[in-house]
């Protein structure tokens, strides 16, 4: 296996689309840094809280998003990224069949590309939050706590678990499909429909359950929403930014949005003292195991589909 | 024959209602090249895939030197090159590279594996251009690399799938110097799949014939000739210079004479033996002079038709 996962790694690193990954980080670090220095302070003003280089992460501005909405959205291409093509190019270049009739275990093939494509990603998401860091204690002058390198950190597991789910789905395709451009659409589609779509079902779903207009009650408001988000949370893609909020913001202390309503029905829930790493993990903790699992059943699937699987070399 | 490599037994693979390969038993011996012939879709493929343990048979065994294929796949792999059909490489690594990665595949050690490559490489003729790009390889070119490829792992049995499909004459008869070199001077047992017979009848010591999954014919090209003559089609050209009624109402009488064609001048007589003597006496006696007489030798080519043409 060791002898796949070098010769991927080193594919990985000197293809076209890491460099153009590379250079996509380097923007996006630039911007979230640009982005907290010019915005943090006002920030901290509004909602003092002694957390404040963590602010770096979440703050957003008013032409560009927080660090945290540009992690979210190019995670998943990421992922996809170095996982579409795993299977399914090896087997249009006729290299499959050569190399399955070496002495090796079939799953060494399919296990070296997986940890392949998530060293890789492992390394470019130490690099971004890393960098960022360190160009936030740069810009704004501030050193992290001790809590929030362990949020950080936290964090860090959560998009590498989070991009790892997108990776195993990419491997997926690229054993279930023959062609390269399928296996690239279908993964860009099921994030798609996650990212728009499942929201509004699960709006439609909550209209349909608990109807409100303006005359309704704060409970009803507040059942409505609460139906709106457990349906929403079916999508990894709202598990991320759920957790990854959580788990950057020390001041939340619920999963649910703080609306007018809310506050009426939850007065506790107006306490924005921050709480501690340990009880915001509570929070999260079914959010992260939900993403392993994901992980898990994407790999499994592509793993036994592709150990059962003749290998032909037309 | 000496040590037996390859064996099958009963060998059968069901796919759905379609019998691809149907018990096939075959046996190779060391040093041998045999030829697996048939047309597209005969089973060759299905049944290489099998000795290779790359697909299970649904019925029956193969064994690879005594290794059963299916059970013990990674050491049939171990002693097995394999040279698919349509062969890739890494068209960004080089020649090189991309046979250093089988050699890691292999667990062979580092300068070990040095020295094979270079070995393997300077066989096929491959040696100037080791550091090059594989993707600027031709077909003929990537076809020698892959018989680079499975050298390189020092095996015992070389299975090649259509070797010189799809290159050019040139490049078809440096590919079966290789082969044969292979044979010849490293003692390799090769099994050669192909549907061009006579590319194949130039250097293989046996053939096997598959049709509809099934071996029709086995043996070496003469014994398959033989096969036929006692079949009846034993066949003489004969070119004279005068046909009349009296000549052909000899030669119909000579015994053992099943048909005669007649193109101008020109008979070919179809009998059950040999009857070359007898044709020519009966030429002379009718005053006739032969100009020409002539076994037809069956071509491979012939006797694959005929096996075809069977079912």
């Amino acid at each position: 296996m060791t002898a796949v996962f070098w010769k991927e790694l080193r594919d990985h690193f000197s293809s076209y689309r890491f460099i153009i990954l590379v250079f996509m980080i380097v923007i996006i670090c630039g911007a979230a840094v640009y982005t907290a220095a010019e915005n943090v302070r006002g920030d901290v003003r509004l909602n003092p809280t002694d957390f404040i280089f963590i602010r770096v992460f979440t703050t957003s501005g008013d032409t560009l998003p927080s660090f945290l909405a540009f992690i979210s959205f190019f995670g998943p291409i990421i992922g996809i990224i170095f996982g579409f093509d795993a299977i399914n190019s090896e087997r249009t270049g006729g290299t499959l069949s050569r190399i399955l009739s070496q002495p090796l275990f079939r799953d060494s093939v399919i296990n070296g590309k997986f940890l392949a494509g998530f060293v890789t990603i492992a390394i470019l998401m130490a690099a971004i939050v890393l960098g960022t860091s360190v160009l936030g204690i740069a810009a704004i002058g501030i050193r992290p706590s001790s809590a929030e390198v362990l949020r950080i950190f936290i964090f860090y597991i959560l998009t590498l678990l989070y991009v790892g789910f997108w990776l195993g789905v990419g491997v997926l395709c690229s054993v279930l499909f023959k062609k390269t451009v399928t296996s690239a659409l279908v993964p860009f589609s099921i994030w798609i429909f996650f990212l728009v779509f499942m929201s509004m079902i699960a709006g439609l779903i909550a209209d349909w359950q608990e109807p409100i207009d303006r005359y309704s009650q704060p409970e009803e408001e507040v059942n409505h929403q609460d139906i709106q988000d457990k349906i929403a949370l079916v999508s990894p893609v709202v598990l991320y930014s759920e957790a990854s909020d959580i788990v950057l913001s020390p001041e939340r202390r619920t999963l649910h949005g703080i609306t007018q309503a809310r506050m009426e029905v939850n007065p506790e829930l107006t306490d924005f003292t921050p709480v501690s790493v340990r009880q915001s993990l509570k929070l999260t903790g079914p959010h992260l195991i939900v993403l392993m699992a994901l992980t898990a059943i994407c790999f499994a699937a592509s793993y036994i589909r592709f150990i059962k699987e003749e290998i032909r070399s037309t | 024959m000496t040590v037996t490599v390859v064996e099958t037994a009963e060998l059968t693979k069901v796919y759905g209602e379609t019998i691809a390969v149907d018990k096939l038993n075959l046996k190779i011996g060391e040093g041998e090249v045999f030829g697996f012939l048939g047309p597209n879709g005969a089973g060759k493929t299905t049944t290489i895939l099998m000795l290779l343990g790359l697909t299970e048979p649904t019925y029956g065994e193969a064994r690879i030197s005594g290794y059963n294929t299916t059970f013990e796949p990674l050491n049939v792999k171990r002693i097995t090159g394999y040279l698919p059909e349509n062969v890739g490489f890494y068209n960004d690594l080089t020649a090189r590279e991309n046979l250093r990665y089988i050699t890691r595949l292999n667990s062979m050690r580092r300068q070990e594996a040095t020295g094979k490559i270079d070995e393997a490489l300077k066989s096929v003729g491959l040696m100037e251009v080791a550091d090059k790009e594989v993707g600027k390889f031709s077909k003929g070119m990537k076809q020698r690399l892959g018989i680079a490829d499975v050298l390189v792992k020092d095996p015992k049995l070389v299975i090649l799938d259509e070797p010189t499909t799809g290159i050019d004459p040139a490049g078809v008869s440096h590919v079966l110097d290789v082969i044969i070199g292979m044979a010849r001077n490293h003692g390799i047992t090769v099994l050669l799949s192909s549907h061009l017979l006579n590319q194949v009848q130039k250097i293989c010591d046996r053939v096997g014939i598959i049709a509809k999954g099934k071996l029709v014919a086995e043996g070496s090209i003469e014994k398959l000739n033989t096969e036929l003559f006692t079949k009846g089609q034993n066949a003489v050209e004969v070119q004279v210079t005068e046909l009349t009624d009296g000549l052909m109402n000899l030669l119909r009488s000579i015994v053992g004479v099943t048909g005669i064609d007649v193109t101008g001048n020109s008979l070919s007589i179809f009998s059950d033996r040999d009857v070359k003597k007898e044709v020519s006496k009966a030429i002379v006696e009718s005053g006739s002079l032969p100009i020409q007489i002539k076994t037809r030798d069956y071509a491979l080519e012939e006797i694959y038709m005929k096996y075809f043409s069977e079912d």
